[in-house]
This record gives C-alpha cells, sequence and structure tokens, in this order.
C-alpha cells in the first residue's frame, strides 16, 4: 500500500511512562500514517489508555520521544496537543451536560457578534448543520443531559472533528452508539481518512475493528506485542495476541463464554416453575407502553432492541428506580411496592446499573466499602457495622470474582473497568438476590473481564438465579439468553426462544417492525 | 473537560511541587502536623503559653466551634452545607432561658428540641423537596435568628446556679463544655466509622444515583443529617449560653456557619462529599482557634489573622484536591 510509505504525522518511538508502582508503558513504539485508520487494541491495563494521554499531552513520557509531523514534539497540556491538531473522543463522553447541545458542540469558538457577544442564532444554525451530518437530528438549545447517551457521544465526536484536526483519536466511540449510528460513524471514519487524517480507533469490538481499520497496534502489559497490517491477521491471532494465551486454548474456549447449552432448558433448570420476578404492563408516558417481562429461577432472559428501545428503562422500573404510570411487578407472586429500589431489594431482586460511573460506584470509598455497600442492613446489629462479618463477604467475593485490587482498601476508582464491573457484582452477590438485571454488565471492560464476567452469569443461572440480560452486543446476548424479548419504541414485539435465538432472527424482529424498513 | 485537566502532577506540571506520597500524607496529616507546629512555636516563643488558664481559656472558646462542626462535617459530607446553625444556636439561647423556670434539664431539651426541629425543616427541604442546601439553610438563616429575636428580644441575664455550673464548673481541672464536646466528638466519630448510617452518609455524599440504586434510604439518611447538625448547633447554643451567663439570641453564634465551615475544610474534608473526616475537622478548629490566640499574643492586628486566615483554608483547599489518578 502507498499510505504505508507516507511519513508519520504522530509516532511514538521507545514511549515509556512510569506511575508509583506501576511501568505503564515500556518502550512503545507506535507509527500513525495520515489517511489511515489503526486500530489500538489490549486487554485493560495494557497501557491503551496512558498511550493515548501521552499523544494527546494528559502525560508526558519518562522516557522515548515524541514525534508530530515529522519533528519532536512535546505537549505540555491537552489544550497544546488539540491546538496542534490532535483531537480526542474519550470512552465516556466529556461534556458539559446542563449546557445546550449547541454550546457543548462549539465550546470555546462559538460564532461571536460585535463587542464579543456569542452569537445565539449564528451558533444555533451553525450546530443544526454540523450535527445533521452525524446522524443527530434534534433541538440544539435543549440541554446537552437530555439527549441520550448515543447522541451526546455523537455530539462529542462532532466535536471533536470539526476541530481542524490532523489526528483523530476515538477511545471507544461505538460503545453507546446503536447499529445505525455505529453506520455514521464509518462513514464519517471513512471521510476522515479519504481526506488525509489520521486515525487511531480504539476498541474491544472487533467485528468494527475489521470493518474499520487498516492498521493494527497490539499491547499487553505495557508492552507492544504487534503492530501491522490489520488484513493480514487472522481473528483468533488478534485475540491471542491480546490476551496473551496460547492460540488454541483460546480456539476452544470460542468466542465468548458463556456454554453452549442454554437451549437444553433441564441443564440450568431454566423453564422450570413460576417466574420469580413477573412485570405487568410496565408503563410510562412515552417510555414504556405495556411491557411484561417475567423470569424464572435459573433463567436468563436477554432483552433485544435497539438504543432508547426502552430495555434500560424496562430493568429500571422493574426494581422501581423508575416512577411508572401504570403496571406491577410481583415477586414471587407477591406484588412490589412502587417506586421503592429498597423494597426491590430486600425482595430479591437487584439492578447492575449500565453507567458504572454515575450510578454504579461511590469513587471516594475503598473496594470494600462499595462491595458492602448494599448489604450493609444485613452486616451488623443495632445500625452498628460488624467489620469482621464485611471482612469476610469481600474476601469471598473478591476471591470469587477475582477481583484485582492492591487491597480491599483500595479507591474503587484506582481499578480498571473490569474490576469495577467486579466490584459492582459483588456488592449485588452480597444481598443474595433471586434476579439479577444486569445491564450491558460487560461494557467497556476489557476481554478477560468480559469473558469472566459472562462465565459468572453462567454460573450463577445454573445456580438458580434469575438474570435478565441487557446487551447491546449480539453475541453476547445470543451466547448468552435462553429466551429473548425484543423491544421497540417501549414495547415488547417479539420473544424468541429455543433455535431462534439467533443473531438474525434478533435483528429481523427488529427490522420487520419497523414500518417495513428492513435495512436494520 | 475536568478529565482532561485534572493531572497537574506530572513533571511539566506548573502547579504541582509536592511528590505524590508526600502530597497524600499533607493531605492525611497536614492538619495535625500544623497544630504540633504552632504549639511548639508557642511553647519556644510565648511566654504564659503552658499555663492552664491560657489553655482552658483557648479551648473553651473553641467549644462551640467545634460542636458545630462536628454536624457541618457530616452535612458536607452528603455534598450539602448548612448555614443556619448560629441561627439554631440563638434560638437554642432563647428557647432555653425561657424555658429555664421548669429547671435547666427540661429547658435544655427543649432548646435541643427546637435545633432538630429547624434542622428536620431544612433536611426536609434538602431530601424531599429538592431545594439546594445552601438556599434551603440560607433561608432558616434568616429566619430562624428573626424567630429567636421575636422570642427573646434582647439580652436577658439569668441565676439558674445548675446552667451558670453547666457553663463554668470543671471536672479534674478540664472545663465540663469541653469533656462534652470531647464526648460528643467520640460519639461522631464512632456514629461516622462504625455505623450502618454513617457509611451511607458517606456513600450517598459520594454518588447519590448509586446509593439510590443500591436501596439506600437516601432521603431519611438526608433529612437525618440535618436534624443531627441542628441538634448539635442547638447544643453548642445552649453551652454557649451557660458560660455567657445571658441570653444573647441577637449576636450569639453569628458567623459560626464560616468558622464551622473554615475548619471543615481545613480538616480536609472535601466539599464534593464522600469523605468525612471527623478528628481532623476537630483539630481544623483547634488550629484557627490557635493561630488567632498566637498572633494576637505576639501583637499583631486582627486584621493580620484573617489574612493568615485565608491562607491555610486556601492551602487546605489545595491539598484536599483529588489525588492524580491514572
Amino acid at each position: 500500500m502507498r499510505r504505508t510509505e507516507l511519513e508519520a504525522v504522530l509516532e511514538a518511538r521507545g514511549v515509556s511512562k512510569r506511575f508509583p508502582g506501576v511501568l505503564a508503558l515500556d518502550g512503545v513504539s507506535l507509527a500513525l500514517r495520515p489517511g489511515e485508520v489503526h486500530a489500538l487494541v489490549g486487554e485493560n491495563g495494557a497501557g491503551k489508555s496512558t498511550l493515548i494521554k501521552v499523544f494527546t499531552g494528559v502525560y508526558q513520557p519518562d522516557g522515548g520521544e515524541l514525534r508530530y509531523q515529522g519533528g519532536p514534539a512535546a505537549f505540555g497540556t491537552p489544550l497544546e496537543a488539540q491546538r496542534a491538531g490532535i483531537s480526542t473522543i474519550y470512552q465516556e463522553v466529556n461534556l458539559v451536560p446542563m449546557m445546550s447541545v449547541a454550546r457543548n458542540l462549539l465550546l470555546g469558538r462559538e460564532p461571536r457578534g460585535r463587542l464579543g457577544v456569542i452569537d445565539a442564532a449564528a451558533m444555533y444554525g451553525e450546530a443544526e448543520r454540523v450535527l445533521s451530518g452525524y446522524g443527530v437530528d434534534t433541538d440544539v438549545r435543549r440541554p446537552l443531559r437530555t439527549l441520550g447517551v448515543g447522541a451526546q457521544q455523537m455530539v462529542a465526536l462532532a466535536r471533536a472533528v470539526s476541530v481542524d484536526a490532523r489526528v483523530v483519536i476515538m477511545d471507544e466511540p461505538t460503545s453507546s452508539l446503536e447499529p445505525r449510528e455505529v453506520e455514521t460513524l464509518f462513514g464519517v471514519i471513512r471521510r476522515l481518512r479519504d481526506s488525509g487524517i489520521a486515525v487511531m480507533y480504539v476498541s474491544h469490538r472487533l467485528d468494527e475493528l475489521y470493518r474499520v481499520c487498516d492498521q493494527v497496534t497490539v499491547l499487553r502489559d505495557g508492552r507492544l506485542a504487534h503492530t501491522g497490517p490489520l488484513a493480514e491477521l487472522e481473528r483468533l491471532r488478534l485475540i491471542s495476541l491480546m490476551l496473551g494465551r496460547d492460540q488454541n486454548e483460546v480456539r476452544t474456549e470460542g468466542l465468548t463464554s458463556f456454554s453452549r447449552e442454554h437451549a437444553e432448558g433441564d441443564e440450568r433448570g431454566s423453564g422450570n416453575g413460576a417466574p420469580v420476578v413477573e412485570a405487568r404492563g410496565l408503563t410510562r408516558r412515552h417510555v414504556l407502553d405495556g411491557v411484561d417481562v417475567s423470569v424464572k429461577p435459573g433463567e436468563v432472559v436477554g432483552l433485544g432492541g435497539l438504543l432508547g428501545a426502552g430495555r434500560t428503562e424496562t430493568a429500571k422500573a422493574i426494581v422501581g428506580a423508575l416512577p411508572l404510570d401504570g403496571g406491577q411487578v410481583l415477586v414471587a407472586g407477591a406484588p412490589l411496592r412502587a417506586g421503592s429500589t429498597s423494597a426491590a431489594i430486600r425482595a430479591g431482586v437487584s439492578l447492575l446499573p449500565e453507567d458504572r460511573k454515575a450510578e454504579g460506584i461511590i469513587p471516594t470509598l475503598s473496594v470494600r466499602e462499595n462491595i458492602a455497600l448494599a448489604a450493609l442492613p444485613s452486616m451488623g446489629r443495632a445500625g452498628v457495622v460488624s467489620e469482621a462479618k464485611i471482612d469476610r463477604i469481600v474476601e469471598i467475593f473478591m476471591r470469587r470474582l477475582r477481583i484485582k485490587a492492591a487491597s480491599p482498601h483500595q479507591l474503587v476508582s484506582e481499578l480498571s473497568g473490569g474490576n469495577q464491573q467486579k466490584v459492582l457484582l459483588a456488592r449485588w452477590l452480597a444481598v443474595r438476590p433471586k434476579v439479577l438485571l444486569l445491564d450491558e454488565p460487560t461494557r467497556g471492560i476489557d476481554v478477560g473481564a468480559k469473558a469472566e464476567v459472562q462465565a459468572l452469569i453462567d454460573e450463577l443461572a445454573r445456580e438458580g438465579l434469575g438474570v435478565l440480560l441487557i446487551s447491546s452486543d449480539l453475541e453476547e446476548l445470543v451466547e448468552g439468553a435462553d429466551r429473548i424479548l425484543v423491544l421497540r419504541e417501549g414495547a415488547v414485539v417479539g420473544e424468541l426462544s429455543g433455535d431462534e435465538v439467533t443473531e438474525e432472527r434478533i435483528m429481523a424482529t427488529i427490522a420487520e417492525q419497523s414500518d417495513g424498513r428492513a435495512d436494520a | 473537560m475536568a478529565e482532561l485537566t485534572h493531572d497537574r502532577g506530572g513533571p511539566r506540571g506548573r502547579v504541582a511541587v509536592l511528590k505524590p506520597q508526600v502530597f497524600a500524607w499533607v493531605q492525611d496529616y497536614g492538619v495535625y502536623a500544623a497544630v504540633l507546629a504552632l504549639l511548639l512555636f508557642n511553647v519556644l516563643f510565648t511566654p504564659h503559653f503552658l499555663d492552664a488558664s491560657n489553655f482552658r481559656t483557648q479551648l473553651v472558646q473553641v467549644t462551640p466551634i467545634v460542636i458545630v462542626s462536628l454536624g457541618m462535617a457530616l452535612v458536607i459530607g452528603t455534598q450539602g452545607i448548612d448555614l443556619s446553625v448560629g441561627s439554631v444556636m440563638a434560638l437554642a439561647a432563647a428557647l432555653v432561658v425561657l424555658y429555664l423556670g421548669y429547671g435547666w434539664l427540661p429547658a435544655l431539651v427543649v432548646a435541643v428540641i427546637g435545633g432538630a426541629v429547624v434542622g428536620a425543616a431544612g433536611g426536609a427541604l434538602v431530601a424531599y423537596v429538592g431545594v439546594q442546601p445552601i438556599v434551603a439553610t440560607l433561608a432558616l438563616l434568616v429566619g430562624v435568628r428573626g424567630l429567636a429575636n421575636v422570642l427573646v428580644p434582647q439580652l436577658v441575664e439569668f441565676r439558674n446556679p445548675d446552667l451558670i455550673a453547666l457553663g463554668s464548673s470543671s471536672v479534674a481541672g478540664i472545663p465540663v463544655i469541653v469533656l462534652i464536646a470531647a464526648a460528643l466528638t467520640v460519639i461522631v466519630l464512632f456514629v461516622v466509622r462504625r455505623t450502618t448510617f454513617g457509611r451511607q452518609v458517606v456513600a450517598i455524599g459520594g454518588n447519590r444515583s448509586a446509593s439510590e440504586l443500591s436501596g439506600l434510604p437516601v432521603r431519611r439518611v438526608l433529612l437525618l443529617v440535618y436534624v443531627i447538625s441542628g441538634l448539635l448547633a442547638a447544643l453548642a447554643g445552649v453551652l454557649a449560653t451557660a458560660r455567657l451567663q445571658a441570653s444573647d439570641p441577637t449576636s450569639l453564634g453569628m458567623f459560626i456557619e464560616l468558622s464551622a465551615i473554615t475548619a471543615v475544610v481545613v480538616g480536609g474534608t472535601p466539599l464534593t462529599g464522600g469523605r468525612i473526616r471527623v478528628l481532623s475537622t476537630v483539630m481544623g478548629a483547634l488550629l484557627m482557634q490557635l493561630l488567632a490566640a498566637t498572633l494576637i499574643k505576639h501583637n499583631l492586628p486582627q486584621s493580620w489573622t484573617q489574612m493568615v486566615q485565608a491562607v491555610i483554608i486556601l492551602a487546605a483547599v489545595y491539598a484536599t484536591r483529588k489525588r492524580e489518578t491514572r
């Protein structure tokens, strides 16, 4: 290819970065050329985030050299890197939720009229024009927080790209996008590539990498494991490079860690007995339209559908975290008090929320306190906490879920995403639920942790726990669930079980309901 | 944008001068070190500093601030703030003289209940109505001071020997009110560290939505935190009144909310919630008191004290900024 002979626009040469106790990057070299989409992959802790932060001026390398546009470069601050033409879109949306969509998009470079006053009309016009190119059709005067996560991500992307960029770094850009938005994103990426911009693309989703990326760099434990054209790299080889495991081992384990016998119901006891939780006619204006869901002990029920179809809302409604206009939740036949999460938890229904950072972890507390949080009332007598009891529970779950932390007293915010997710799972398992609602349990976590979480879900279901699984990863949904309810616009539009549980059928179910537009 | 700018600890950072370990140590123990350093300075350079009477005066003076700041620390731990504490002290002072005819204990109980009711009002506004803490308690700051002045329009002296004894007697050379403050400190410390309630307070301050989804009784806990703050402020008001041997609702507790917030902040409890440092809060109060006393003893004008205090507050806020995270 011609473009591999071009000089790199952004290059790391033997870059090292050390943190107290960890060598996060150990002599890593990577060359990013104009007009290429370069995949950066690796498990959490491989050094991807650190490398990105070195490229974007958040960190300064301790060793090695950073080169930009043919000369040595040193970005003292993210702003310097941004001004030089390196734009970044972070994994978690990094905008100002209370400000309008337009302000967020044009923050710092608003069109100004006389006297330096912001020209609001021009700003709104400009914002609408830019966003329509990204498939976001919304009132740009509304505060950003009123948009869905996917749309927010698109605003972040539009913002990053509309700055005069030579390099665009995307950290998990599709993690909250629905398939249609992903297509739009890929369109944007190809447009960027064709105009000679270098794109660095970080993602855990291999399908996406093979669809849009030309080059790939694999990091493992802070070192360079592989770099080269992606098309020449077999998928299993890529996974084994990331995991550092034997290729055959990966092959026998399959791509997700769910056991494949879920179709034979009696193996797990699924399909037996009365439902442990049953939601009837959950209704909330504009959000849910008479959703019925039931989960039996040992059964994994998947919720399929596009972003905004009402999957998260269904889960929240079941645990009483979403005010309802109508409907009822029964646990083991007894109605649950509406609007009370604590009543739901006491009855044995718990929700692992989608947004780990905003609704999951308590960042100021330790791993230990985070695990014990929901189980606190049962961890002592007369309101006084029993430290011994907590220690026991925490130890059991840290070992069982293989939570990697320096000690139980380490701050949870210092752990990797995968370990934070395990801490949250431990928090819920500690209250011994009958049904666990898992909203995107493996989003944004590394391959290893993902496999462990999937295996755990399987194991828990076999032990008799009912699971409601929400996942945008179709493969995960299909391999994990016994039965799938497909939602669209807040209503159940189809139920798939047995042999019908396939990616094709889910997409077909969504598509056939989409007013004849079977292009999903 | 915070994500992009939080790192100032890098080698090229322009603000950071301390190594992370040193910084962490300063965060955790800086206030203790500062108190020790000041004590040492005074022992060496201030005549009569080691006199028992001087010590007693300092402690007695700081006692109301310590008690009020204990409640303030809890409130700030939930990401809130309680501006009403000074007015609650005034209300307590008014109530205690009004009901002194029934004996000092019933009067004290009525005053404390009054404080709890004000706290409950603030807490209800914050937890159930959703008013911002600064607004809700600002309204109470104004209104409750007015109420106290209506109840007792001017300074009233009293002669109840029991109440006077509460304010002026000592056990083993230590003033009773100092002992009470110490006992309250121990109780609050226990509540924060060892009770379900204490853990829940911190969790709610750290992440309210996560706490709600984890089934914590968020509203009830918030309400209770403000009730405790009101209760402690009322108690501080009664003790201050007992020491003055007069009820003075017009000026008692004026601006004490600022001293209490200062003690909490200097003690290293972040205003962003999710962390409560009880002993450090007490140390923060002691530090400010000691500082003022030291400067006065060395004949520096009041204005100097204020400026030095400002520097300390800024230093403390700098030290409580989040530790550098990867």
